[in-house]
């Protein structure tokens, strides 16, 4: 059973976590030193305490999910959370694209 | 990270499933950031000089870490991001994938690192790692010859190097 820690979800220019920048230059970096050409940048990062998952989306909008090491079923779960998203917060009139949102 | 499990000096490495290419590259940098080695089998794009290669790489490995550190959910807030982290202080990643490649880090407790980047369904890497240290310690530091930070030549070393990884699943 998944333990899932916490889930972040920032948009194109960053919105949420301290990390926004941090993590923009890093997934740069990593299409830069790809072997092969076409990466689309970090997917899964393992540590030793927890698994961070990270799906980008066609608009560039990113979804993190921290969860145990080992977790399966993410891209369900993502998929799930896709849909939810699209659903609540785009198809919300009072939303503003590019707005910190309190979901 | 528990580096020094087990009774084996050297772990006997993993049974050969493949032979083919699945090894893209092996990065070995010491503690100060220096390249002791760099492998490259099957490398198609390469975007930068091979020193600045180097330096992103290590720049790469060094922000990952610090961000793991910080964003561990299990222990309590600690030092700010960016601070230098000593080898095995705190969270360390061992491996990140994306959808064209999977890097496999280990840092030593000298904090030699070593980073190979292999296809993205390669399975956990790290004792295979950890066979490539101990292949390190005794083809090089264990060689009278070899300067401590300088680069790698030892054919002997990249020989068993690159028949170990050909092996690799």
């Amino acid at each position: 059973m998944a333990a899932i820690y916490s889930l972040y979800v920032i948009n194109k220019s960053g919105g949420l976590i301290f990390t926004r920048y941090l993590w923009h230059s890093m997934h740069a970096i990593s299409q830069q030193l790809s072997p092969v050409s076409r990466c689309s940048g970090i997917e899964l990062l393992q540590a030793d305490t927890f698994d961070l998952h990270c799906f980008q989306y066609l608009t560039g909008t990113k979804f993190f999910v921290v969860c145990k090491p080992g977790s399966l079923h993410m891209e369900a779960l993502f998929k799930q959370i896709y849909e939810l998203y699209t659903d609540y917060v785009l198809k919300n009139p009072f939303y503003e694209m590019e707005m910190r949102r309190a979901i | 990270m528990q580096f020094f499990g087990g009774s084996e000096i050297s772990p006997s490495p993993p049974v050969a499933t493949a032979s083919g290419n699945n090894a893209h590259m092996l990065y070995i940098f010491n503690r100060n950031g220096i390249c002791l080695l760099y492998r490259e089998w099957n490398r198609t794009l390469k975007t930068l000089s091979p020193q600045q290669d180097y330096k992103l790489m290590f720049g790469l490995l060094f922000s990952l870490r610090s961000l793991t550190e910080k964003m561990d959910p299990t222990s309590a807030d600690k030092g700010n991001l960016g601070v230098p982290l000593l080898p095995g202080q705190g969270c360390s990643f061992h491996s990140f994938r994306t959808n064209t490649y999977k890097l496999s880090f280990m840092e030593s407790p000298s904090g030699v690192k070593i980073i190979l980047v292999t296809h993205p369904r390669t399975g956990d890497l790290r004792d295979s790692l950890k066979f490539i240290y101990n292949l390190y310690v005794e083809y090089v530091v264990k060689n009278p010859l070899y300067s401590p930070g300088s680069l790698i030549r030892c054919s002997l070393f990249n020989k068993s190097v690159d028949q170990y990884v050909r092996g690799l699943g």
